[in-house]
C-alpha cells in the first residue's frame, strides 16, 4: 500500500531551519554568510551529518554478508534508505530505485543499458535547449556511435519549451526523450506531466533529469508516469556522491547490467555468470552506504519541513528578489517563465559575472559565475556567462536584500 | 569597498577593462593565438605582427572579466617595441608577481604599470584570469597552434 504524503501544511519556520544548518553559521570576509549556490550544492543540515558520523561511528560493516551484528545494522540502514528513497520520490516498490552516485550516472546508467541496445542507425532522442551538459553529452555520445540523430527541443526568450515545437520533434523514429524537470540555469519548471504525454501517446519513453526539482517541488513518478528520474543527493541537503535512479520495473528487469562485479551477481563460475535481482544487478561493489545512510536522513528532514511548507517559502523569496534584482540599474534577469523553482541567472550590463561572484564573495555572498554547465543555453541568450542566485530553504528576503545592496556596490564600482 | 578589493579593481585596471586598448583584429598577423578558459568563459585571441625578433604590433579581441581584459590591453601596450626574449622575461615575471614563484636566474625585470596586478594574487580563483593572455603570448612566441588555457 503507498503511504500518503505527509506534507506539512504549515508555515516553515526559518529561524528554526537555519538553526538545523551549521555551515550558515559563519561568516566569510568578515561578513555573515549568505549562501546562494544552492543549485551547485546545498549546505547539510545537522541530522544528516549526525546520520553519517552515527553510522561509522557505531553501524559501519558491508552489506547483504549479513552473518554479523554490524552489517546487518548496515544493510538495515541502507535498505532502510532506499525504502526512504522510494517513499520521496512516490514509487511503487522499493526494487525501482537504483543507488547512483549522482544524476550523472543514472543518465548513464539509461543510455549504457536501456537506449543502447534499442538504438539504431537513423533514430533520434530528443532533448530541450536548455539541458545541463549531463543531459546532452551522453546522449551526443550514444548517437555518434549508433549514426542516431539528437534533436533540441526550442524554448523561447523567457526559458520556455515552446511545446509544439516539441512534439512535432517527436517521430517513429524517437527512441527517448531526456529532459529535466527544472532548469539549472533559468529556474524553469517544465510542464512535465504534459511532455511525458505527448512522448507516450506515441510509446516513446521519458527520462527525466530531476537533479534541480527535487529540492523544490514535490515528487510522484507514479503520478508522472515517466520511466526514468534521475536525482542527485548533494542538491538535496544529502551527501555528495549518491544519488537515485528510478526506472520502472519493466524497464529494469528487461534491461542488462550496467557494472559488472560483486553483490550484483547470483551465482559465478568462469564459464557463466547469472545476475542478481533488482536493486542489487544495478549496484556492482560495494555501495555508497554512508552516503545512502546521509540520503535517507535527508529525506527524512525534508519531509519533517514539509515539501509544502519549503515550496511557499522559497516561491516567496523568489518572487520577491525577481522584483527587487529588476530595480538595479542595468541588471537582466536570464530566464524569466511563468513557473520557475529556485534560480536566478543575471547578468549586468558592463560587468562580467566574474567580477560580480568575487565583488559578492568579499561581501560574504556565494553567488556561481559562469555557464552552469549549460553552454548551449548560454548560446542561446548571446551571453558568454551568467551570475546565478540559486535559493535553498534556508534562504531569507533578508539574504535577498544583503544580494541587491552588494549588486548595487558593483554597479558603483564598474560605473 | 574593502582594501584588498581594491588592490584588485585598481583604477588601471577598471580603465582597461572598460576600455581596452589595441582591441581589433591585427590584418595578416605573424602570430595568431587564441586562449580560452571554458570554465569561467573568458576567451581571447592574440595577434602578433614582428619584425625579425621584435614585436611590432601587438592587439587582441575577445571576452572576459575585467581582469583578463585588463590584463590583455595592457599585455598589448607593454610588449610593443620588445625583442620576443624581453617580451618572455616579463611573461616570466608576471608570472611569479602573481603566483610567488621563483622569478628565475639573472637581474630582475621592472613590470612598470604591469604591478597593477599584484593585488590579484590575494585572489586565487582570479589568478588564471590576469595570466590567460600572458599565457597566450607565450604560446605564440612559441609558435604553438592549439588553444592555451590556465584552467
Amino acid at each position: 500500500m503507498r503511504a500518503a504524503p505527509d506534507f506539512r501544511a504549515a508555515a516553515l519556520d526559518i529561524a528554526a531551519v537555519r538553526g538545523d544548518f551549521p555551515a550558515l553559521q559563519q561568516e566569510v570576509h568578515g561578513k555573515p554568510l549568505v549562501y546562494l549556490d544552492n543549485a551547485a550544492t546545498s549546505q547539510k543540515p545537522q541530522a544528516v551529518i549526525d546520520a553519517i558520523v552515527r553510522y561509522y561511528t557505531r553501524d559501519n560493516a558491508n552489506v547483504h554478508r549479513g552473518v554479523h551484528e554490524l552489517s546487518e545494522r548496515a544493510t538495515r540502514a541502507y535498505e532502510e534508505a532506499r525504502g526512504n528513497a522510494q517513499r520521496f520520490l512516490g514509487a511503487g516498490d522499493a526494487r525501482e530505485i537504483i543507488f547512483v552516485r549522482g544524476a550523472t550516472e543514472g543518465i548513464n546508467l539509461v543510455a549504457a543499458s536501456f537506449v543502447r541496445p534499442r538504438l539504431a542507425a537513423g533514430d533520434e532522442i530528443v532533448i530541450s535547449a536548455m539541458e545541463h551538459h549531463s543531459n546532452i553529452v551522453p546522449w551526443q555520445l550514444l548517437c555518434e556511435e549508433r549514426g542516431a540523430l539528437l534533436r533540441v527541443a526550442p524554448i523561447d526568450d523567457a526559458g520556455e519549451l515552446i511545446l509544439e515545437a516539441y512534439e512535432r520533434l517527436l517521430t517513429p523514429r524517437t527512441r527517448l526523450v531526456a529532459i529535466n524537470h527544472v532548469s539549472n540555469t533559468l529556474g524553469t519548471v517544465n510542464p512535465i506531466a504534459e511532455i511525458i504525454a505527448l512522448a507516450h501517446a506515441r510509446d516513446i519513453p521519458v527520462l527525466v533529469d530531476g537533479a534541480q526539482a527535487a529540492p523544490h517541488v514535490a515528487l510522484d513518478v507514479r503520478a508522472l508516469d515517466c520511466d526514468f528520474y534521475v536525482i542527485s543527493g548533494h542538491k538535496v541537503y544529502a551527501p555528495t556522491g549518491i544519488g537515485v535512479l528510478y526506472g520502472k520495473l519493466a524497464h529494469l528487469e528487461a534491461m542488462p547490467p550496467y557494472q559488472s562485479g560483486g553483490d550484483m551477481i547470483r551465482s559465478v563460475t568462469f564459464e557463466r555468470t547469472t545476475f542478481g535481482a533488482l536493486p542489487a544487478k544495478f549496484e556492482a561493489g560495494t555501495p555508497h552506504i554512508a552516503g545512502a545512510v546521509g540520503l535517507g536522513a535527508a529525506f527524512d528532514y525534508v519531509r519533517k519541513v514539509g515539501l509544502a511548507a519549503i515550496e511557499a517559502h522559497e516561491s516567496d523569496v523568489l518572487a520577491y528578489a525577481t522584483g527587487r534584482l529588476q530595480e538595479i540599474p542595468g541588471l537582466r534577469l536570464i530566464g524569466t517563465a511563468r513557473r520557475k523553482a529556485g534560480v536566478l541567472s543575471f547578468i549586468l550590463a558592463g560587468v562580467h559575472p566574474h567580477d560580480i561572484g568575487t565583488i559578492l564573495d568579499h561581501e560574504g555572498i556565494a553567488v556561481r559565475a559562469g555557464h552552469h554547465c549549460t553552454q548551449p543555453l548560454m548560446d542561446r541568450f548571446g551571453v558568454p556567462a551568467t551570475a546565478r542566485a540559486s535559493l535553498a530553504m534556508y534562504n531569507t528576503r533578508e539574504d535577498i536584500d544583503r544580494l541587491c545592496t552588494a549588486l548595487r556596490r558593483v554597479v558603483e564600482v564598474f560605473s | 569597498m574593502t582594501s584588498d578589493l581594491r588592490d584588485l579593481y585598481q583604477e588601471v585596471i577598471l580603465d582597461h577593462g572598460r576600455r581596452p586598448r589595441n582591441f581589433r583584429v591585427l590584418a595578416d598577423p605573424d602570430r595568431r593565438t587564441e586562449g580560452y578558459n571554458p570554465l569561467c568563459g573568458d576567451r581571447l585571441t592574440l595577434y602578433l605582427r614582428l619584425d625579425g625578433d621584435v614585436i611590432r604590433e601587438a592587439a587582441f579581441q575577445g571576452s572576459g572579466c575585467a581582469i583578463s581584459t585588463a590584463s590583455a590591453s595592457l599585455l598589448t601596450e607593454t610588449v610593443v617595441g620588445k625583442r620576443t626574449a624581453e617580451a618572455e622575461e616579463i611573461f616570466r615575471a608576471f608570472h611569479a608577481l602573481l603566483t610567488g614563484a621563483e622569478r628565475g636566474e639573472g637581474k630582475p625585470v621592472s613590470l612598470g604599470k604591469l604591478e597593477v596586478f599584484s593585488g590579484v594574487g590575494e585572489f586565487p580563483a582570479r589568478v588564471k584570469c590576469a595570466t590567460l593572455p600572458w599565457h597566450t603570448l607565450h604560446a605564440a612566441l612559441e609558435r604553438r597552434e592549439e588553444p592555451v588555457t590556465t584552467e
